[in-house]
């Protein structure tokens, strides 16, 4: 109503009303979406104190959970650190048929829902898979077992780094490496010299981005875990089961943790992307 | 081919490495599903892809996918043109926050939304006295949805909008147009391709969401189950042909949206590079 009235007589010019109007709207809508299931968090957690919320934190389930949690997201980032940087370098620096559909192919996995991603890690290693026998006799699990975590929060977080990497070197072409390559320059010296300083940032950017999704897989690791307490529970999973226990001041409580490293990802998501666009 | 010999070092090596990680994470495990696939006569597939139960499940997850992401277009463009045409306090911090949903676990997610808005909840108990139920309701899962999808019509949206020339605009407000009219004929027009976008990208994970969901959905057969609940379900009691065949008309899905968008990205960039 208020755009319509001002409109007719500002013409050209913004009105004050509807630049606060919208404001208000935007406040409102992200305060309830994002900022309240925030704060539920953590009343919900220091509802019975803080002693209550220490003995929950300090609950050998969740350290361990916490433990196969970071040890997953190490096994993700360093993972996917390495592909990216290969893929990144293979796709912008060369000249190859069929660049198309190998990116396409590096995106896939976060196209695919996170419950379909388990699906295809229990069709590969689960009983009925053709190599399943060979696993058995060599004593290797990977479904109900940790490799099946680690997998799962690999394919899922997959293209995260590759995807920040590709337009910064797509942007920056092959002058300066083809130059330094002409005058002698070994691969690794030409990346090392070179090409890692325009993607520092974007590399870090991506490693953020990888981490804050690796430690909060839920549905494929869900797929893959067994539920095991204390062996094969991620944080997101200790809190799924605390949950369904009617536990709700623990699994708060659990949830705290993770919405701390939330908020800590964030912020040095935005510090990262500031420093970033200063250099620019 | 413009360089027969390759210059820059190391094609062998970044190739090599790329394809071997490729192939084992992600083409051997999505092959092993295709291999499965090929052992189930189509007629199976087809009787487990529209029992009753299974159809309702696409229902639900089409439906609260489908109006979650048509709010989350709305308001994905309020909250872009709030972030990059006006000035307030504590804009940073707004701006920040909109990526909260790619940093939250989703179960944590999940289980906020559902204490929030149960009829006990801080939101749910205004909503209670009306006598309206949104946790373990469609309305409950869409909440969850929307909340999943809010970053991606804002950051499709944006740089869209901060690239936007403000010239246009004087020109149309100097030829008499209201705001209105300038921004439903001069911006919007200009938006739509990342609008759309955003929108398809927001649908697309939407339909293949589950931590959010399962919490605050309820999980009832016919009512509030969502598809990736059923093939979830479907693997713990060992059913793998059920979850196969159900899991490739959710791929099938994806992989259209994935393949529309693209479509509209290809077209978004040939109008760009050609008004340039």
């Amino acid at each position: 109503m208020a755009k319509e009235t001002q409109s007719q007589t500002v013409g050209a010019k913004p009105s004050p009303v509807v630049k606060w109007l919208l404001i208000g709207l935007s406040v409102l809508f992200l305060f309830v979406m994002l900022v309240l299931p925030l704060i539920t968090v953590i009343q919900e957690a220091l509802r019975k104190g803080f002693a209550a919320y220490r003995e929950a934190i300090s609950d050998p389930d969740a350290f361990s959970a916490l433990n196969l949690t970071l040890e997953a997201t190490v096994f993700a980032v360093v993972i996917n650190t390495v592909f990216g940087l290969f893929a990144a370098w293979a796709v912008t620096k060369f000249r190859f048929h069929g660049k198309k559909l190998l990116v396409t192919l590096i995106d896939l996995p976060v196209t695919v829902s996170p419950i379909i991603a388990g699906l295809i890690y229990v069709l590969t290693f689960g009983r009925q898979s053709a190599i399943y026998p060979f696993l058995e006799e060599h004593d290797l699990r990977v479904v109900y077992a940790v490799p099946g975590i680690i997998l799962a929060t690999v394919f899922v977080t997959f293209p995260f780094i590759s995807r920040e990497l590709l337009p910064v070197l797509e942007a920056q072409g092959t002058d300066e490496e083809e130059a330094a390559a002409m005058m002698g320059a070994k691969g690794f010296t030409i990346f090392r010299k070179i090409t890692l300083p325009h993607i520092r940032w974007a590399l870090l950017y991506g490693i953020v981005l990888c981490t804050a999704r690796a430690m909060g897989e839920f549905g494929a690791v869900s797929v893959l875990s067994g539920h095991l307490r204390g062996q094969t529970v991620t944080l997101p999973l200790q809190v799924e089961i605390l949950f369904g226990d009617n536990k709700y001041m623990p699994a708060f409580a659990v949830s705290s943790i993770l919405v701390i490293l939330a908020v800590v990802i964030l912020i040095v998501r935005s510090i990262v992307e500031y420093i970033g666009k200063e250099k620019k | 081919m413009k360089k027969k010999v390759r210059i820059i070092p190391g094609f062998g090596l970044s190739m090599g490495v790329t394809l071997s990680l490729l192939s084992l994470i992600v083409l051997i495990p999505l092959a092993s599903l295709v291999v499965f696939t090929a052992k189930m006569s189509p007629s199976e597939i087809w009787h487990v892809i529209t029992r009753k139960r299974v159809l309702a499940s696409f229902e639900v997850s089409l439906l609260t996918a489908l109006i979650a992401s048509l709010i989350n277009a709305v308001m994905g463009v309020v909250l872009a043109w709030v972030l990059v045409r006006y000035d307030f306090p504590l804009k940073r911090l707004l701006d920040g926050m909109i990526e909260l949903p790619f940093a939250l676990p989703t179960a944590v997610a999940g289980i906020s939304l559902t204490s929030l808005y149960a009829d006990t909840g801080t939101v749910g108990k205004i909503f209670a006295k009306f006598g309206i139920k949104i946790a373990y309701t469609r309305i409950g899962i869409t909440i969850a949805l929307i909340f999943i999808g809010i970053p991606f019509v804002v950051r499709s949206v944006q740089p869209v909008l901060e690239k936007l020339d403000p010239l246009y605009e004087e020109a149309a407000g100097m030829l008499g147009a209201s705001r209105v009219q300038t921004f439903r004929k001069v911006i919007l027009p200009e938006l739509r391709p990342a609008i759309f976008t955003g929108f398809g990208l927001a649908f697309g994970r939407c339909l293949g969401e589950y931590g959010s969901v399962v919490f605050i959905a309820g999980n009832q057969p016919f009512k509030t189950e969502i598809t990736p609940l059923i093939i979830m379900a479907e693997l713990q009691e060992y059913d793998y042909s059920s979850a196969t065949a159900i899991a490739l008309v959710m791929l099938a899905v994806a992989f259209l949206i994935l393949f529309l968008v693209n479509l509209i990205q290809i077209h978004n960039s040939k109008i760009l590079n050609g008004g340039h």
